[in-house]
């Protein structure tokens, strides 16, 4: 499977099939909002300040998740040394952070009538936080770093330490008392979210997977090209 | 693919791993204080070196009618269906502050049983639904 990421075949992939990922996307998106923002029911205790959740719990999923890719990654690089692993980290981290910042933002929209502050130093947005801090530390890194390797080795080194921040994120509601409610959804238990809301988010969850693989594509696709290019300039 | 090289890669790659996992775990052990956003009434009766001039949190269930209000406070009781604390505040409540939801209050202990707030915070509960759910779901407890 990984071998679809290798430089020939990525960059072989054909516009027609990315048309179809676009196209995917923006209906998953579309419907979603629709019912997110129009056709699903408030709710019973915070009426329609619901509606933040289905662009705050897609977001949060995808800052944890791609950081978690990043992270594994990053492993994978420093002890299998596979060239590819160390770009696709690299590619993911814009929209990874991008989301950090607004699962934050929303989170903090949504507290306010809720609970009634935009913030509180709970473990779970002070975890959430610091992840968007290590976003930020990783995406520098490659910035301000010259050399490949020197910046390669010191950002797998935060995307690791950083990995271990995500238990922390996704169980700190568990492990202490915490302002921000418990999950909803998990894997022993039968969701505490009713169906006519739980189908709005589980399609505005696709829609976001989408958009961030086709993120990530259109990215990686440039990181292949400029360090190719880079290997030849050194070359010559 | 697993030669030697590799090999003591994993290996090296464990023990830091277990390093930091190690750190990252005393280090919130011992914030364990700081970490806690409340503690519950029982967590209060239980808990030995208590101040009574510290800013603390309590966290609990609003109980059912136990709402009063008065000249210039409004006293309610934070339970956790173990035990109990009274609460005095005055000042604007949040929107979703009423009997049998969440709520944190901050502020001081002017005993054990006893606690003066200045900020009330409404706790949200991991249970999403429409209000016709929740009428019937009223209906079917009485």
């Amino acid at each position: 499977m990984l071998k679809n990421f290798f430089p020939n075949k990525i960059l072989s992939f054909s516009n027609k099939l990315f048309g179809f990922l676009i196209a995917l996307m923006v209906l998953f998106v579309f419907v979603g909002l629709i019912y997110a923002l129009f056709l699903s029911p408030p709710d019973f205790t915070q009426g329609d300040s619901v509606r933040i959740m289905y662009v705050h719990v897609p977001a949060s999923f995808i800052a944890l998740g791609c950081f978690g890719f990043m992270g594994i990654a990053s492993v994978c690089a420093l002890i299998f040394k596979i060239k590819i692993l160390p770009l696709m980290a690299k590619s993911l981290a814009p929209v990874g952070s991008v989301f950090a910042l607004l699962s934050i933002v929303t989170g903090s929209l949504w507290g306010k009538p809720t609970w009634g502050t935009w913030w509180a130093w709970d473990a779970r947005l002070t975890s959430m936080l610091i992840l968007l801090i290590f976003y930020i530390v990783y995406i520098s890194v490659w910035k301000f770093v010259d050399n490949y390797e020197n910046a390669n080795k010191v950002s797998s080194i935060i995307a690791i330490i950083g990995l271990l921040n995500l238990p922390v994120i996704k169980y700190s509601v568990d492990w202490w008392n915490t302002l921000h409610q418990t999950s909803s959804i998990t894997l022993t238990s039968a969701p505490t979210i009713h169906y006519t809301m739980l189908i709005p988010l589980v399609i505005m969850l696709i829609g976001t997977i989408l958009y961030t693989l086709i993120v990530f594509l259109m990215r990686y696709k440039t990181e292949i090209m400029k360090f190719k290019l880079d290997k030849k300039n050194k070359e010559n | 693919m697993m030669s030697k090289k590799v090999r003591s890669r994993i290996i090296i790659m464990t023990f830091l791993l277990g390093l930091v996992i190690a750190v990252v775990y005393s280090v919130l052990k011992s914030l364990e204080e700081n970490v806690v956003y409340f503690l519950s009434p029982t967590e209060i009766i239980i808990k030995e070196n208590i101040s009574f001039n510290k800013k603390i949190r309590v966290g609990g269930l609003v109980k059912e009618n136990s709402i009063t209000n008065d000249q210039t406070s409004v006293n309610f009781i934070v339970t956790d269906l173990n035990n109990e604390i009274i609460v005095s505040y005055s000042g604007s409540l949040p929107n979703l502050f009423s009997e049998g939801k969440g709520v944190v209050v901050e502020g001081k202990l002017r005993d054990k049983k006893y606690f003066i707030a200045n900020k009330i915070l409404a706790k949200h509960d991991e249970n999403y639904m429409p209000p016709e759910v929740s009428k019937i779901l009223k209906k079917t407890k009485e």
